[in-house]
């Protein structure tokens, strides 16, 4: 994908989430540490440009609630930041890559302490398949399925697919 | 020249003792007596010990030894800490008496005279000077002396009262015997567990000043000549030590010093650890020390190297630094160490481990004389370019407290002979 | 990272990465059910053979704070034997399944034997007058929450140097990252060298109050006096404690700190320590997140292959 692709799809995204959710009521956006950060923030600027009012924006890092097996902790990239409680609400979960679905179900656990909110719906930019968990998205950028030993790379000026190194 | 009294020649050697060196075969005889010393002696009939390479010299002597028995057996008896002694050399040992009970009255130092004539090594006893080692009464040196004991000490622990010093010199001189001092003011040193400096700054251990030591080395030094006898300084532990013993030699006193390896070869940096195996009273301290201390061996400021072989049990020695109790095994590392960190010529090594801590011991009638016709057959045979590394589970000790494990060094005794009876046998204790 | 026996084990890096690590659990300290599943299954042990309340409750709160399970073994209760060496001690708690041993002891070197006989890791959490990394730790994060980096800040140690395990640490703590030290005690309170410590030493505590950022009062113990190391508490409160007067000598900004707990009257006046620019308090709750953050690095799994984060 390149740059523009992305802009266009987060454009279609921000609409596919006002009409799911008919409006903006109640609608709270948090990014994931740290892909999904810069993606939920022109999520919520598109958000603010099309229905003219200002959506909560806040970021989560699932550092303490993964289930990874490991020799070193994997450390927060930044400290967590949610807007207020989130009792009620309807939380749009947004990262850039949905893989295994485990970084996703770290981020439900997490958000149980912030509140039980209304429901939790996920936005992602790049779908590359191999699901571990029976985690789905909302909103998808696009659907890009990849061999396991390949990485998606996602930043501002588009999305890109390498080798990995070993 | 070998005939029907000999049972055993020494072959291929390489003699040093007091008189000087040479190539030669010793015949020992079945008296316990050297019987011939000269080159090639026929050794077809009775038994040789291959000393190719070696050096034969005189028994090692150790001036400084804790066997533990009576009253800490878990740690050593007079057995195991005499095969110790064998292992690295030493034909005799002088026993402390800072045992429970002390030995100070003949009763007690008979029954370690006693264990000691089935050991590994003629033992020796060093009576306590004052009752107990409570620094409060005189102990009976008479009747302790009339047991052939000659040198005695509270060891463990310094005589602290002056007059009571001043008495205990007065009184030895009367009987022709040795005061030996554990050098500490406790004052001073009380609460302290390690050399009080840099290092125990950085860690937070409770220190013991070098003015401890030094001190009581003035005091008895100026006690000495107000009442004459002999005196003698265990364990010096401090350039400082060492500098006011050369000063009183220097006026021709009548002293005498000793230092141990761990004193020239550990410093206080080893406590970093916070390993008790490294705690030890006097504690380990400089490098300046270390080097005042090397200095001393190589003028003759201090006469002596002893091990102050001191045992304890695995468990003790794992206690919290500051609760476990202080000391190192060296007998069989002793030998081995001053071959290897000195610097200082065989025939000197020799001096200071075996001729004259005898003399100082009063025992140089039967060890660290001259290898001649006649002589005491207790005699170590050295292999001077052997190396081997420390293993505490090797050691004949009962403990393993040896703050040398997995240490290289080189120099080691191959036979040892005790009043001809070959007790080691190329490295191997005999019984 | 193994063990935190000791400041010095950390390094500029290391004590940065936990004082940004804290900051995470600053924030989850804050929330309604301030609690993460990082340690879920993971057993961290108290050994205290000191008692010590406060530090005890401190470590116990953070572990559990991280979903681990906590287990006490405390000489004020008892359930530390006299008699039994330590080292059977550990076995015994190593045999029940432990991950964490936390490990106060009133002698120097303890933690170091401790991590010698075990296969857990092992925090010091005070080994005699020797060291109290976490303390220093969160005195580092106090600092930085009120004044920022470090780096430049001048900072005096007032009191009991020679006897002070929360002095050896933070002197090692806050001259890695930066700060400039001074020790302001009587001679006989200071260790007996000096050698080889990054700092300055002086007598005259009203000569540096004014100069410093940050004012740091150690406790005086009654026992000093008793030691001969003091004539009396009396004449150490006039000539080196932080008395009313003495507060005034410090600079607007500048912060008073104490590791607690305070004798107030004596290294502290009443009123001084209830001053709005003495952050006791907030040494206290950092504590808590300070010690979240070095069990999160100890015990915490992470991902192997590193760069494959996105799931």
């Amino acid at each position: 994908m390149t740059a523009e692709d992305m802009q266009r799809a987060v454009w279609r995204m921000a609409h596919e989430i006002i009409e799911h959710n008919h409006g903006l009521d109640d609608i709270v956006i948090i990014g994931l540490q740290t892909g999904g950060v810069p993606f939920a923030a022109k999520l919520a600027e598109a958000l603010q440009k099309i229905e003219n009012t200002s959506v909560p924006l806040g970021s989560l890092d699932v550092a303490f609630y993964r289930d990874d097996i490991g020799l070193r902790p994997v450390l927060p990239e930044a400290v967590t930041d949610i807007p207020g409680d989130l009792a009620g609400q309807i939380v749009v979960l947004v990262d850039d890559v949905l893989y295994t679905g485990r970084t996703i179900r770290a981020a439900l656990d997490a958000l149980v302490d912030f509140g039980r909110a209304r429901a939790v719906q996920l936005a992602v930019m790049v779908d590359r398949g191999h699901r571990e968990l029976p985690i789905r998205p909302d909103y998808i950028g696009k659907n890009l399925p990849t061999r396991r030993d390949e990485v998606v790379n996602v930043t501002d000026g588009g999305v890109d697919l390498g080798e990995m190194v070993k | 020249m070998a005939d029907a009294a000999t049972a055993l020649v020494i072959k291929g050697g390489r003699l040093i003792d007091p008189t000087g060196e040479r190539a030669a075969d010793v015949a020992v005889g079945r008296d316990g007596r050297v019987r011939a010393v000269a080159d090639a002696i026929d050794a077809s009939g009775p038994d040789v010990l291959d000393a190719g390479g070696c050096i034969v010299a005189p028994g090692l002597v150790d001036l400084h030894t804790h066997l533990r028995e009576p009253g800490r057996e878990e740690a050593e008896t007079v057995e195991t800490g005499s095969r110790a002694a064998a292992l690295g050399g030493f034909t005799a040992v002088i026993a402390m008496p800072n045992t429970d009970p002390a030995l100070d009255s003949a009763a007690a130092v008979r029954e370690v005279l006693d264990l000691g004539k089935a050991a590994l090594c003629d033992v020796h006893v060093a009576g306590a000077i004052t009752v107990g080692r409570k620094g409060e009464q005189l102990a009976p040196m008479g009747e302790m002396a009339d047991l052939g004991v000659r040198i005695f000490t509270d060891d463990g622990s310094g005589v602290q009262d002056d007059r009571l010093m001043r008495r205990a010199l007065e009184y030895a001189s009367g009987l022709d015997v040795t005061l030996a001092q554990h050098c500490e003011v406790e004052s001073l040193s009380e609460g302290g567990h390690m050399h009080e400096g840099a290092w125990s700054s950085r860690l937070g251990v409770p220190g013991i000043p070098p003015e401890a030591e030094e001190l009581m080395v003035m005091r008895d030094l100026a006690l000495a000549r107000l009442a004459g006898g002999c005196m003698h300084f265990q364990h010096l532990s401090t350039a400082g030590s060492v500098a006011l013993v050369r000063q009183a030699k220097a006026k021709s006193m009548l002293v005498t010093a000793e230092a141990c390896p761990h004193h020239f070869t550990l410093t206080d940096a080893e406590v970093a650890s916070y390993d008790p195996l490294f705690k030890v009273n006097p504690p380990l301290r400089t490098a300046d020390d270390i080097l005042a201390i090397k200095a001393g061996l190589s003028d003759g400021t201090i006469d002596a190297i002893a091990t102050d072989h001191a045992p304890h049990t695995q468990e003790v020695k794992e206690a919290p630094f500051d609760e476990a109790p202080c000391g190192m095994l060296g007998l069989e590392t002793a030998l081995a160490l001053a071959l290897t960190e000195l610097g200082l010529p065989i025939e000197r090594v020799l001096a200071l481990m075996s001729w004259q801590p005898a003399l100082i011991a009063g025992i140089d009638d039967h060890h660290g004389g001259a290898i001649v016709e006649g002589a005491p057959a207790n005699l170590v045979v050295i292999d001077p370019e052997a190396t081997w590394v420390v293993d505490p589970f090797r050691l004949a000790s009962r403990s393993r407290n040896t703050p040398y494990a997995g240490r290289s060094l080189t120099g080691r005794v191959r036979h040892t002979l005790l009043w001809g009876e070959p007790v080691v046998v190329d490295g191997e204790a005999q019984r | 990272m193994r063990h935190l026996l000791s400041v010095a084990d950390l390094g500029a890096d290391g004590i940065e990465e936990i004082l940004r690590l804290t900051d995470s659990f600053v924030e989850v300290s804050e929330r309604p059910i301030p609690k993460v599943p990082a340690l879920r299954g993971k057993t961290v042990v108290s050994l205290f053979y000191e008692d010590s309340t406060r530090t005890r409750l401190s470590f116990e709160t953070a572990a559990k704070r991280l979903s681990a399970d906590t287990m006490t073994f405390s000489v004020s209760t008892s359930s530390v034997k006299k008699g039994e060496s330590i080292r059977d001690t550990v076995q015994t708690i190593e045999a029940m399944g432990v991950d964490a041993i936390v490990v106060r002891h009133q002698s120097a070197g303890v933690p170091w034997q401790i991590a010698g006989w075990s296969s857990s890791a092992v925090v010091n959490a005070g080994d005699g007058w020797h060291e109290h990394p976490t303390q220093a730790l969160l005195d580092c994060y106090t600092i930085q929450q009120r004044l920022g980096s470090l780096e430049g800040k001048s900072v005096a140690i007032v009191g009991d140097v020679k006897h002070s395990r929360v002095a050896r640490s933070d002197v090692l703590a806050f001259t890695t990252l930066g700060a400039e030290v001074t020790l302001v005690a009587p001679p006989t309170l200071l260790p007996p060298s000096l050698d080889g410590w990054p700092v300055a030493v002086s007598n005259e505590i009203d000569e540096v109050l004014p100069k410093v950022d940050v004012a740091y009062l150690l406790r005086m113990q009654n026992e000093r006096q008793t030691e001969a190391l003091l004539p009396s508490l009396r004449e150490y409160t006039a000539r080196f404690g932080l008395t009313r007067r003495r507060a005034h000598l410090l600079g607007p900004e500048a912060i008073v700190m104490h590791p607690g707990p305070m004798n107030r009257g004596v290294e502290i006046a009443a009123e001084v320590a209830d001053l709005p620019n003495a952050v006791i308090v907030d040494q206290v709750r950092n504590g808590v997140a300070v010690r979240m953050a070095v069990l999160f690095l100890l015990l915490g799994s992470g991902s192997q292959l590193e760069g494959l984060e996105h799931g």
